[in-house]
């Protein structure tokens, strides 16, 4: 296992580092000490490697992510795992607001609580919530699964486009355009399959399918307000 | 962008380090904002009323000051040079008569109180906090900024904290969009603010507030009510430590809370290097929520 202290090492010299691991790569496990909330730990990674950050971390952790699985064992400040591409993102602690924008691909596990504008304009990524997430989550959101173990805050998934959205608790309120929606089986089988991914304990049959009415897809005047 | 800290000292051991941690938090966040740092510390031994003045010519202002003031208010005055800003401590009601004298030299006068003092200038932080010796002030708790300049330009004055009201500071992450309005509703009030910055509007409207009896949650919150735009809100009252953000919370907060502590800091990073931060509840402030803390 390689050990990087960020006491010693300075953040550009740790990511490029890790961003020159090949796929083929022997050293698979990497550990971060002392990440005391600096930004951009762990950015741009491409290839099948551990890395486990001990302790929080601040602007834009794992951002670009492909393949790597990184885990920070604290909380992670804002746009966690921005624009995600493959692998996997865990966060033991909370997540700060817009964690896993823009995402294309992977999975993003928050253990704890996601504020606001969680899964923002999400194109792919998968997100597993444990807790509550904040406001203006799934804002825009296109393809990709968005799964809430606890609450979600207002405008839930407003001016949705195709991402499938999944809460178990409360919806404060709904977004624009965004509905309650049937639960098909073909929907419960993807919840199984993403709640057994992330280790969360619950069951697809307790949550509620939300997803968009398509009513904004194409410009009517009725709905001119909406905008 | 701007970098706000805030740290509300529980236990009485503490006091003694609380220039130094404040500090510490304040340059962590220097790279948010460049432009002017400022902190508002609130000392523990009151001696008595206390004015914090500035002069942009410290050498020739200052000289002789005791002497003039002692003359002006027929009391007895104490004045300690600190770079550009000065602590004058003297009777409450010697204050007016101060002010008068010190309006006619020209010298600004930026809080006044029993607990606080405030020092601000245009530099980074860790140049301003060497200026004033920050790091070795004592005191229960404090509020500090970093400033990048958004409403009005980058001048001492135009730095945070800023006080409208005696003991009571405020600091401010984002911009307001309503405060011209603001301003004039709290001119006809008769509060006349200084300068033409947004931030001072809020410190004034929540001056207004506790002016008109509100505790300072009630006057808090009412900043989610009267005020357009974007903020965090770090505020400081003799005794009180509060923060609120504005309902879309754009602006970045994090909160921890110790048994020995409060601590407030636009990122994680600011709080990173507290005593006991690792067992510390650290939290994300909710978006139009009021928290304080009064002792």
């Amino acid at each position: 296992m390689q050990t990087i202290d960020m006491a010693q090492t300075p953040l550009r010299e740790l990511n490029s580092q890790l961003q020159a691991q090949a796929r083929t790569t022997n050293q698979t496990s990497w550990t971060i000490e002392n990440p005391k909330g600096a930004h951009a730990i762990a950015v741009g990674l491409d290839a099948p490697i551990e890395v486990t950050v001990k302790g929080s971390t601040g602007y834009y952790c794992a951002g670009m992510n492909k393949q790597a699985t990184v885990k920070v064992t604290g909380s992670a400040g804002p746009g966690v795992a921005e624009n995600m591409m493959s692998g996997t993102v865990i966060i033991e602690g909370d997540a700060s607001q817009y964690a896993g924008a823009t995402g294309q691909g992977g999975l993003l596990v928050i253990k704890g609580n996601a504020s606001s504008r969680c899964g923002i304009s999400m194109k792919g990524i998968d997100i597993v919530v444990f807790g509550n997430i904040g406001h203006m989550s799934a804002f825009m959101a296109q393809s990709g699964n968005l799964v809430v173990l606890g609450d979600a805050g207002e405008a839930l998934g407003d001016s949705l486009y195709e991402a499938r959205l999944f809460v178990r608790g409360s919806v404060k309120s709904l977004g624009a355009d965004c509905i309650e929606k049937e639960m098909r089986p073909e929907h419960l089988e993807i919840l199984r399959d993403l709640l057994a991914r992330s280790g969360a304990d619950a069951k697809p049959e307790e949550f509620k399918r939300y997803g968009s009415a398509r009513k904004l897809y194409n410009f009517h005047v009725d709905h001119a307000g909406e905008y | 962008m701007c970098g706000i800290v805030g740290l509300f000292l529980k236990k009485e051991e503490l006091h003694p380090r609380l220039g130094d941690l404040l500090t510490d938090m304040l340059v962590t966040m220097t790279d948010r904002g460049p432009d002017s740092a400022g902190i508002a510390i609130y000392g523990d031994d009151a001696d008595g009323f206390k004015m914090t003045i500035q002069s942009d010519r410290p050498g020739i202002d200052f000289a002789g000051l005791q002497g003039a003031l002692e003359e002006a208010t027929g009391e007895r005055v104490t004045v300690r040079v600190l770079d550009t800003h000065a602590v004058i401590a003297l009777p409450e009601t010697a204050e007016a008569a101060a002010r008068a004298f010190l309006g006619e030299r020209g010298i600004r006068i930026m809080g006044s109180g029993h607990a606080m003092e405030i020092f601000k200038e245009v530099g980074l932080p860790k140049d301003v906090a060497a200026r004033f010796g920050l790091r070795a002030m004592g005191g229960s708790h404090g509020i500090g900024h970093t400033r990048m300049a958004t409403e009005s330009a980058v001048t001492t004055l135009g730095a945070h904290p800023f006080s409208t009201g005696a003991d009571q500071c405020l600091v401010h992450n984002g911009s307001l969009s309503n405060h011209n309005a603001v301003r004039r509703e709290l001119v006809r009030k008769g509060f006349a603010p200084q300068t033409q910055n947004d931030t001072e509007v809020a410190a004034c409207y929540i001056s207004s507030r506790l002016a008109e009896g509100a505790n300072l949650g009630t006057a808090l919150e009412g900043t989610l009510a009267d005020l357009d735009g974007f903020f965090t809100f770090v505020v400081g009252t003799r005794n009180g430590f509060g923060v609120v953000r504005d309902p879309v919370a754009c602006k970045p907060a994090v909160m921890a809370e110790t048994d020995d502590y409060v601590a407030f800091g636009s990122e994680y990073r600011a709080l990173a290097n507290l005593p006991g931060i690792e067992t510390a509840r650290v939290w994300e402030p909710e978006p139009a929520t009021v928290y304080f803390w009064e002792r």
